[in-house]
């Protein structure tokens, strides 16, 4: 039914817009441009900045814009001087409490608050300073995230996202009066609360209040230290989204000019995560029917199902906190990037004649939570730290600008031999339903030796934005050896942003529904939305990336995980089959159990 | 005390002799005679934002809802007011039978008082007595059962989407508006909230009938009102008088011969100067209230009176906007700089100018009313603030 | 730890497991033991199906629902105005000169946290104190010492 329509006037010009649109999107249909700061397309409607009030004729009080519901005959004033004044006014008392050294500021140039203090001319503030000299101590207990609520303006965007997107609620609003602040449980550094390091926060907060916790100066480091060998890894949805900073439009792919831009940086070695991908799929694909073979043959009560992915960190912690007794669901493989350090470490340091202590593996990663995973204490399987540090695609775009580079007049060029073959299905790993795919191009073929039943192998029931998504397929025609499977449909759901997770695996611990496979990445959109990705974030940002990353898969010689010629050579050479001891050792992992308020 | 100008009532601490009785009588009518009874006696709410009553119960009647609420707001913060306690501790059946007519007019079958925590000493006696009530409409067939919820210290949830979010098990921080009540209050269901004196009120047009209730306070402030009286007064206290009564005679009544100033409305009211005794009404067309009024003598300093009030909101601020939260403490350092010199005079002007921005800007009732003391203290007595 | 466990498990079957029990919840606790202590909060929080830091976040709004260890009687002397006019400062002087201890504190033997509060509604006979749920109004620095003799008596006894 289509809803009614409300006349309103908007500094005198008449529009007609939908019942229950607010002022501030009947405001964008004129292209009248209403300044928020707590309103956020991707979370609720939250009124408390102020920042975007309008005059309401009739009205007592000036409305919120983003808050305010349009009725029949209003008339709005977006700039009157009454609404000029109090903009003015928030803007400076924000100002007030917030450390303004902006120069100091990792979101400096980046920063919303900053841009609207110069939009309005915020240049005489008289309002008295009221930042606590306590705020100034910035939480950096997290190897991922670093919280300063000397930066923080109370919008409290972060705890929505928190809340909303991801189900944690790690973050809250604590207090009231001049103690309210945004904080933990009883105020615990974030490395001791439920946090996933997901990094939605940081992605959503309009200042410089939480971001990542910055690996720059350690890599310049390393690269400029000429006793270690430095290979840098770059992660599916990097290449969509790095562009953004560096002068294309959103979801432009720039793979070729990022490989050129990583080489000229100085890496000794520039390898692709997206080989570690399609060494997932094989090491995820094999573990999946080992898995079904013990469950449907050899009736194994241990075995459980259905298998979860195991590729985002986020969702990794997510369950470790929410979920400890669903562990035995996840996948034991490692997610590529410490599937890569491992294998870097080892495999790549024996072609090369290398010693793993002269090895530094950086990874360029969509992803805040890459930086607490590449520390956990199991991931040292080359007795070593396998991956040293992670960065953020925003990271490296700062490294490209920080060396001079021009990206947009960059040549293309190839990543490196031996770890640096990619296939579609490793790519499409950027993209939530992407890894599903992926694995149901290998698993498909290895049971029935024949492709997918899908058209140009894009299997779109697993694409797309829904948050929980299904899809099944019957599998028939098996090879003798994967006879047990013949005539099963094959059941998959896929799910992102951890708020779906939660729903869908809630409804599977409860016996509600009934999966083989599942996948899940922990933020919205799968890894092109991640944690790490350059601001600003929308579905309509989201959208674009994931075009640049279908694009890629389409465009690619070898679209399925097997046929990667380095995977291939891997196997041969060093792992023997999927899922052997030494792959084992390398590439699996296992998971623990822990509290659901602290870490 | 007979030469005064002031009229005092006795209609919400009467005694009523079985008052079961008003309740019986009452529910012999129908839902829309008695709203239209409550409209036609010109009831406005005793909270102090003086909505009519009849209308917010037309409003959330005409709601369609399987599930409905009527609340009673017995979180009485306001500094200076403390006529709340009293009727609680001395007629509650009054205060049932209000939210009980309530809840029969609008169709709720829960009602639910929520009592300030600071008066929580009020219910070895209060959860009995709604006990016994709750068995009297059982007794009756009466589909309609009576709950007590506490706060636990925070003025705002006297604001009434702050009070839901409360009673839901969140922080008080008020909700935008709209929607209103009305149609989304407490669990986001249609829900009358009314302050106690309101119900109190709704009871006792019930019993005297709504021509006597008429008869008193003037067109616009319809009824009597009851008053919380402190301050520099040799007779503080509570009194029941008829609305829109001039400042001057309630001075002459209460004052200790000596006042230099009226707060009205308590810490969020008016600040009334000596020489605006006269021109002044409390009630709807003048000044409202929620039934705080403070005297102070010339022995007081306005800038200690401000500096508390202050004090309070910076505290009580549930701190979510940004006009009340940052606005609220600039004004208190601000004629603390002042104070110091380490402002100009002139400041006091920026300060004035901001908290206009606060009154405009900010999402409730807290932040929008911090100008009404401000700029009434600062206005009038200017000489005590800076010097 | 274990008598928490029991208090809180007899709240909840008491007032529910929905997210609206939360308040009750906690003052139920408060009114036992003064305090929430961080275990107290994440079992709340476990009980309710809610976030700790959440539960945490609604616990500290309140002035009541106190997070940081208080004694066996919390004393909490009104400020506001009208009890300032009245020499709320007397009183608070006198009682940090008889517990040893200032605004904020807690005895060493735990038996008295001082705090001042905001307006009780006894504008009319001010000074007011509560401790705990009782309330005392038209304080004098001999009554109050008189008050804190009776407690002082009472957890002797």
């Amino acid at each position: 039914m289509a809803k009614a329509l409300i006349n309103i006037k908007i500094n005198d010009i008449p529009i007609s817009v939908e019942e229950g649109t607010s002022i501030l999107d009947a405001a964008k249909q004129l292209n009248i441009k209403i300044p928020t700061l707590c309103d956020h397309p991707d979370l609720s409607v939250s009124g408390n900045c102020r920042v975007c009030v309008v005059e309401v004729k009739g009205a007592k009080y000036l409305q919120a814009a983003c808050a305010t519901p349009v009725a029949e005959g209003m008339e709005i004033y977006t700039n009157s001087q009454v609404v000029r004044q109090s903009r003015k006014h928030v803007i400076e008392l924000l100002l007030s409490e917030h450390n303004a050294d902006c120069t100091s500021c990792s979101r400096n140039g980046k920063c919303e608050l900053q841009d609207l203090a110069a939009e309005y001319h915020i240049f005489d503030r008289i309002l008295l300073d009221l930042l606590n000299p306590e705020d100034m101590i910035a939480d950096i207990s997290s190897p991922a995230i670093k919280k300063d609520i000397s930066k923080c303006i109370h919008c409290q965007r972060c705890v929505r996202t928190c809340e909303e997107l991801q189900y944690v609620s790690a973050l809250a609003v604590i207090g009231k009066g001049p103690q309210q602040h945004i904080g933990t449980f009883f105020d615990y550094p974030l490395n001791e609360v439920v946090c996933t390091n997901c990094g939605q926060c940081v992605l959503h907060c309009p200042t410089g209040a939480l971001t990542e916790r910055n690996y720059i100066e350690e890599v310049w480091d390393a690269i400029n230290d000429h006793t270690k060998h430095v290979i840098v890894q770059t992660a599916p949805a990097v290449r969509v989204a790095i562009g953004e900073e560096l002068g294309f439009s959103y979801g432009t792919r720039v793979t070729g000019k990022m490989v050129t831009a990583l080489k000229r940086l100085g890496f000794d070695s520039v390898l692709d995560t997206d080989f570690a991908a399609d060494l997932t799929i094989l090491e995820e694909g094999t573990e999946l029917l080992t898995r079904l073979k013990r469950a449907l043959v050899d009736k194994d009560p241990d075995v459980k199902i259905p298998m979860f992915t195991s590729c985002s960190p986020g969702w990794i912690k997510f369950m470790e906190h929410l979920y400890p007794d669903m562990l035995g669901h996840l996948s034991t493989c490692k997610s590529p990037q410490q599937m890569f350090g491992a294998v870097a470490k080892t495999y790549y340091a024996q072609k090369k004649g290398l010693s793993a202590k002269d090895i530094i593996v950086v990874s360029i990663m969509p992803c805040t939570a890459k930086k607490y995973e590449a520390q956990r204490p199991e991931m040292r399987s080359s007795s070593y730290q396998d991956v040293d540090y992670v960065l953020t695609t925003r990271e490296l775009a700062t490294m490209i600008k920080q060396a001079g580079i021009d990206f947009m007049s960059l040549p293309e060029t190839d990543y490196d031999p031996l770890m640096g073959e990619s296939t579609g299905a490793a790519v499409i790993f950027g993209a939530t339903g992407g890894v599903m795919e992926a694995a149901l191009r290998t698993a498909y073929e290895i049971v029935t030796g024949r492709e997918v039943p899908f058209k140009n192998l894009d299997i779109t029931p697993v694409r797309g934005f829904d948050g929980i998504r299904e899809a099944s397929i019957k599998i028939e025609g098996t090879k003798p050896e994967w006879s047990f499977l013949e005539g099963v449909e094959l059941k998959v759901a896929v799910a992102h942003e951890l708020v779906n997770a939660n729903k869908l695996v809630r409804a599977i611990r409860n016996g509600e529904l009934h999966y083989h496979f599942v996948e899940v990445m922990a933020c919205p959109g799968g890894c092109l939305g991640g944690g790490g990705q350059p601001y600003p974030v929308s579905w309509e940002v989201r959208q674009m990336r994931a075009q640049g990353i279908y694009e890629e898969d389409k465009n690619l010689l070898f679209r399925k995980s097997h046929e990667n010629p380095e995977i291939m050579q891997i196997y041969e050479e060093y792992l023997g089959q999927p899922n052997s001891h030494k792959a084992h050792e390398l590439l699996h992992t296992h998971y623990y159990p822990r509290k659901k308020y602290i870490n | 005390m007979d030469t005064s100008n002031l009229k005092k009532v006795d209609l919400i601490f009467s005694k009523v002799d079985d008052p079961l009785h008003i309740l019986d009588k009452a529910l012999q009518k129908s839902q829309d005679d008695i709203i239209n009874e409550i409209i036609d006696s010109g009831l406005k709410g005793r909270g102090g934002a003086g909505f009519p009553t009849g209308l917010k119960w037309k409003f959330t009647k005409n709601e369609d809802s399987d599930v409905k609420y009527v609340i009673c707001n017995a979180d009485e913060g306001e500094p200076g007011t403390f006529k709340d306690r009293q009727i609680i501790e001395m007629v509650p059946e009054k205060i049932f039978i209000g939210m009980t007519i309530a809840s029969y007019c609008v169709g709720a079958k829960e009602a639910y008082m929520y009592l300030r925590g600071e008066y929580n000493y009020l219910k070895k006696d209060l959860v009995p007595k709604m006990e016994n009530f709750n068995n009297d409409l059982k007794n009756r067939g009466i589909d309609i059962t009576l709950f007590l919820r506490s706060g636990s210290g925070a003025y705002i949830c006297g604001e009434e989407s702050a009070l839901f979010e409360s009673m839901e098990g969140k922080r008080g921080e008020p909700r935008n508006k709209p929607p209103y009540p009305t149609k989304s209050g407490y669990n986001y269901k249609p829900t009358v909230i009314n302050n106690v004196e309101t119900l109190v009120y709704v009871t006792m047009i019930e019993y005297i009938g709504v021509e006597e209730f008429r008869k008193l306070g003037t067109k616009d402030s319809r009824g009597s009102k009851v008053f919380s009286i402190s301050g520099d007064t040799p007779i503080p206290g509570i009194y029941e008088l008829e609305l829109g009564m001039k400042v001057s005679d309630f001075v002459r009544e209460f004052g200790d011969g000596d006042t230099k100033a009226v707060q009205i409305g308590g810490a969020s009211g008016f600040c009334v100067p000596r020489k605006n005794f006269e021109s002044t009404i409390i009630g709807f067309e003048g000044i409202p209230t929620g039934g705080s009024v403070m005297l102070f003598n010339s022995s007081r300093s306005m800038y200690n009176v401000l500096h508390n009030y202050l004090d309070f909101f910076v505290e009580e601020s549930c701190a979510q906007c940004t006009p009340c939260r940052a606005g609220l403490q600039q004004l208190l350092k601000g004629i603390e700089a002042i104070k110091r010199r380490e402002k100009p005079v002139s400041y006091l002007d920026e300060l004035i100018k901001l908290s206009k921005t606060m009154k405009v800007a900010s999402k409730c009732g807290l932040g929008q009313s911090i100008a009404n003391p401000f700029v009434s203290i600062v206005e009038n007595f200017k000489e005590e603030i800076i010097f | 730890m274990e008598e928490s466990k029991e208090l809180i498990k007899k709240s909840v079957a008491k007032h529910g497991k929905s997210r609206n029990a939360l308040m009750p919840i906690l003052q139920d606790i408060v009114a036992d033991k003064q305090y929430l202590e961080p275990l107290d909060i994440a079992l709340v929080a476990e009980e309710l199906d809610l976030s700790a830091a959440d539960v945490y976040g609604t616990a500290t709004f309140y002035t009541f629902l106190d997070t940081v260890p208080r004694g066996k009687n919390v004393i909490r002397v009104c400020r506001t105005i009208s009890c300032y006019m009245s020499g709320k400062d007397e009183i608070i002087s006198t009682l940090e000169k008889i517990l040893n201890i200032k605004v904020g504190e807690t005895t060493i033997d735990r038996q008295f946290t001082l705090l001042t509060a905001n307006c009780m509604g006894w504008c009319h006979k001010g000074p007011v104190m509560l401790i705990n749920d009782e309330v005392y109004h038209s304080l004098t620095p001999e009554k109050t010492i008189e008050i804190i003799q009776q407690y002082r008596e009472k957890s002797k006894n």
